[in-house]
C-alpha cells in the first residue's frame, strides 16, 4: 500500500511538469499532501502516539490546507494570472522529468545497503530533482515557491525512510516545512504584491555587479 | 548558563521588538551586552563541559564568541548611531525590530558555536536566517525587498541540503549501529560509518553550510544580503555570521579526516576554495560599489581559509588565525562605510572621492583597514596568509599555490584602485556646503578593533595560542 502510494507521488510529478495553470498546481500539492499523510500512517508505525498525531496534523493541516490555501489567497490578492509561464514546451518538460525519474531508479539500483528502502529513496530524489527543475524553468515568484514546496515534500519522504529509528529528524523535518513556508510565503510576498504589480522574476534582477 | 543566556536573549528580543521606548530600548541593549560578556567569561572558565546534553563549548566555539564579543560591542554602538543619526525616518518601531533582529541574530550565532549537536547547529542556523532577513527589510523599499527574497530564498534552499545532509548522516550511523548524533559520538564512531552515505552527507551539508560561509556555489545571497543590509548589519553579517558557517563546517569535516574520506573531503573543500577566490577576483576588479567590493573581499578570505583547513598540518592553525583576524577587521570596513555614505550619499565608487578632505580620521582608518584586509604587514592577515601559503608548499600544492598568489596580486590591484579612487581622487561632481562635520570619534572603535587585530597576530596571548591550539586538536 506504501508502494502504491509512493508511486502515486512519483505520477503527480509527471502531471505537474505539464500543468499549464496555477490552479492544477495547487491542486497537486493538496494531492501530494495528503498522499504524505497516508505515507505516514502506514510507515510511522514504531514511534509514540503523540508524535505520530503531531507528524500527521502537520501533513494534513499544514501541507494539504494551510499552504495552498495561503498560496491561493496570494493569487487572488495580488491578481497574479494563472498560466504557469514556463521557459520551456510542456513536452519538454516531461521528458525531463521522466529523464529524472529514470536516473534516480538507476542511481538507487547501484546503491548496495540493506538499510535502505529503495522506494522511498528513488521517489525522495525525484521529488527533490523535479522541485529544482520547476524553479529554473519557471517564470513566476509563486512557482518558485511552489517548486521549494515541492523539494520540502521530496525531503519529507526521505525522512520517513529513517523516521522509525530516528523520530527527532521527522520532527526536524516539520520545523524546516513550518519555519521555511512562513518565512517565505508569510512575510514578504505580501510585500512583492504590494511593491510589484506584477510579480515575476524579471522585476528582481537589479542587484548585480 | 546557556539555557539562561538563550531565554534572557529571547526574552530581550522580544521585548525590544514590542517595546516602544527610547530609554527602555537603549538599557535593553546595555543589558544584553552586559549578558553576552558575562557568559562569554563563563564558558571560557568551563570548556568541554556539556551542558544541556546538546551544547559544548569546545576551544573552537568558545574562541568565536570571545570574537563575536568583541566585534558586537561597537557594532551595537553604531547600530546605535545608524538609527539616530542616519535615518530621518526611523520610527519606535523599525527601531525596536532592528536591534531586536540583532539581538537574535548574535545569540543564534554564539549558540550555533557552542552547538554540540548538528541537530541543533541546523535550527539555530535557521533562526540566523530569519534574524538576518529581517536587518536586510530594514529599508521596505524594491531593491532591499529583492535582497531579501533572494537571502531568504537560498538560504532556505541550502538549510533543505543541509537537512538532506543530515538525513543521509543518519543512514550511515544507522549502518554503524548507533543512534547518537552529536559531534561527540561521531567522532568517537567515526571509523565505524558507512562511506558511501558519509560523503553524499558531506557534499550535501558542505553546500548547504557555504550559505552562511561565502564560498561557491551559495554564496550569491550573501553578496545581496550585505550590500543591501545597514552598514552596521553588514558588518555582522560579514563577520560573525560567517563564523557561524565555519564552525560548522569545521566540526562536519572533524568527522571527515577521522576516516578514510579524509583526502576526499580535502578536494571537495579545495575545489570550492579556488573557484570562490578566482569569483572574488573576478568581480574584485570589475565592481563599482563599495559595499559589494567589501563582500566579495569576505569570500576571498574564507577560500583562503578553507585551503589551509584542506592543506593541514600549520594551515590549520593558521586558518583559525585567519578567521579571528577576519573576523576582527572586517566589520572595521562596513563600519566605516557608514561615514563614507554620510559624506557622499551614494555607493557608487564614481560618486566618492577626496575623502582625506571630508574626514581625515575615518581616510586613515579606510587606509588603514585596506592594508589590514589585503594581508600586507603590519596588517595581522599577513601572519595568518603566509602560514597557510607555508602549509600549502609543505603539502605539495605548488601550482595551486602559484595560481592563489596570482589571483591575490589581481585583488589587491582591484582592491586598492577602488580604495585609492575613494582616497585621492576628487570625484566628479560634489556639493561640499552639503557634507556634515564628521566627528573622529566616530572612527575610534574601529581603530581599536584593528589594533587588536594587529596586537593578538604579533604577541599572542598564552591564552589564545592554547585555545587556537586546542581547537587544532578537534582534527586530529
Amino acid at each position: 500500500m506504501t508502494d502504491i502510494l509512493l508511486i502515486a507521488l512519483a505520477m503527480s510529478l509527471l502531471y505537474i511538469s505539464i500543468a499549464n495553470r496555477l490552479f492544477t498546481y495547487l491542486n497537486i500539492l493538496v494531492l501530494q499532501g495528503f498522499i504524505l499523510f497516508g505515507v505516514t500512517f502506514l510507515t510511522l508505525t514504531k514511534i509514540s502516539t503523540v508524535n505520530l498525531m503531531l507528524i500527521m496534523l502537520e501533513t494534513i493541516v499544514f501541507k494539504a490546507i494551510a499552504v495552498p490555501w495561503f498560496i491561493n489567497y496570494i493569487i487572488k490578492r495580488n491578481g497574479i494570472t494563472r498560466e504557469a509561464e514556463p521557459y520551456l514546451p510542456m513536452f519538454v518538460s516531461l521528458i525531463i522529468v521522466t529523464f529524472i525519474t529514470v536516473a534516480t531508479i538507476i542511481l538507487s539500483s547501484s546503491i548496495k545497503d540493506p538499510n535502505l528502502d529503495k522506494t522511498f529513496f528513488v521517489v525522495a530524489l525525484s521529488t527533490i530533482f523535479t522541485g529544482l527543475y520547476l524553479i529554473v524553468t519557471r517564470k513566476k515568484i509563486i512557482t518558485h515557491v511552489i517548486g521549494y514546496i515541492i523539494i520540502e515534500n521530496g525531503v519529507f519522504v526521505l525522512s520517513l525512510a529513517v523516521g522509525n529509528e530516528m523520530p527527532m529528524l521527522v520532527n526536524l523535518g516539520i520545523m524546516l516545512d513550518i519555519f521555511a513556508s512562513v518565512l517565505i510565503l508569510g512575510v514578504f510576498f505580501n510585500r512583492i504584491g504590494d511593491l510589484l504589480k506584477d510579480p515575476d522574476i524579471d522585476h528582481l534582477r537589479n542587484l548585480k555587479d | 548558563m546557556i539555557g539562561i543566556f538563550l531565554t534572557c536573549a529571547f526574552v530581550i528580543s522580544g521585548w525590544l521588538f514590542f517595546n516602544r521606548n527610547k530609554l527602555i530600548n537603549y538599557a535593553l541593549l546595555f543589558i544584553f551586552v552586559t549578558l553576552l560578556i558575562v557568559f562569554s567569561v563563563f564558558e571560557y572558565n568551563n570548556l568541554n563541559i556539556n551542558e544541556l546534553s546538546f551544547f559544548r563549548p569546545d576551544a573552537l566555539g568558545v574562541l568565536l564568541l570571545i570574537a563575536l564579543c568583541v566585534v558586537s560591542v561597537p557594532v551595537i554602538i553604531h547600530g546605535y548611531r545608524y538609527i539616530e543619526k542616519h535615518n530621518v525616518d526611523e520610527t519606535p518601531k523599525s527601531r525596536g525590530l532592528f536591534f531586536g533582529a540583532m539581538v537574535l541574530l548574535i545569540s543564534a550565532c554564539s549558540v550555533v558555536y557552542l552547538s554540540g549537536h548538528i541537530a541543533v547547529t541546523w535550527i539555530f542556523i535557521e533562526i540566523t536566517t530569519l534574524s538576518a532577513s529581517a536587518l536586510i527589510y530594514h529599508h521596505r523599499n524594491l531593491r532591499a525587498l529583492e535582497g531579501v527574497w533572494k537571502y531568504v530564498f537560498i538560504c532556505a534552499i541550502s538549510i533543505t541540503f543541509v537537512y538532506i545532509g543530515i538525513l543521509f548522516l543518519s543512514l550511515s550511523v544507522k549502518d554503524a549501529g548507533i543512534d547518537d548524533m552529536s559531534f561527540e559520538s561521531l567522532y568517537a564512531n567515526a571509523g565505524k560509518l558507512n562511506p558511501f552515505w558519509l560523503k553524499l552527507a558531506f557534499l550535501f551539508i558542505f553546500t548547504g553550510f557555504t550559505a552562511k560561509l561565502g564560498l561557491v556555489p551559495m554564496y550569491t545571497a550573501g553578496i545581496d544580503a550585505k550590500d543591501k543590509a545597514p552598514a552596521p548589519a553588514g558588518a555582522l553579517l560579514a563577520s560573525i555570521l560567517i563564523n557561524a558557517g565555519f564552525v560548522s563546517i569545521y566540526r562536519i569535516y572533524a568527522v571527515m579526516v577521522r576516516t578514510p574520506l579524509g583526502h576526499w573531503a580535502n578536494t571537495v573543500m579545495i575545489i570550492a576554495a579556488l573557484i570562490s577566490i578566482f569569483v572574488a577576483t573576478v568581480y574584485m576588479t570589475r565592481i563599482k560599489n563599495i559595499k559589494r567590493l567589501f563582500a566579495y573581499s569576505g569570500i576571498e578570505h574564507m577560500g583562503l581559509v578553507i585551503l589551509g583547513l584542506a592543506a593541514g598540518g600549520i594551515g590549520v592553525y593558521a586558518a583559525i588565525l585567519h578567521i579571528i583576524l577576519h573576523t576582527l577587521i572586517k566589520p572595521t570596513l562596513f563600519l566605516q562605510f557608514n561615514q563614507i555614505y554620510w559624506v557622499y550619499q551614494s555607493k557608487s565608487i564614481y560618486d566618492v572621492g577626496n575623502y582625506f578632505k571630508y574626514n581625515k580620521a575615518g581616510a586613515i582608518l579606510i587606509f588603514l583597514a585596506f592594508i589590514s584586509a589585503t594581508a600586507m604587514p603590519p596588517s595581522g592577515l599577513f601572519i595568518s596568509e603566509f602560514l597557510i601559503f607555508q602549509s600549502l608548499f609543505e603539502a605539495h600544492y605548488i601550482i595551486l599555490l602559484l595560481f592563489v598568489l596570482i589571483l591575490l596580486t589581481m585583488i589587491i590591484w582591484g582592491f586598492g584602485s577602488n580604495i585609492f579612487k575613494l582616497l585621492f581622487t576628487p570625484p566628479l561632481s560634489i556639493d561640499e556646503t552639503k557634507i556634515p562635520h564628521i566627528s573622529p570619534w566616530e572612527s575610534f572603535s574601529q581603530y581599536l578593533l584593528l589594533g587588536l587585530a594587529v596586537f593578538i597576530a604579533y604577541s599572542p596571548p598564552a591564552q589564545f595560542v592554547a585555545l587556537i591550539n586546542d581547537a587544532v586538536k578537534l582534527l586530529s
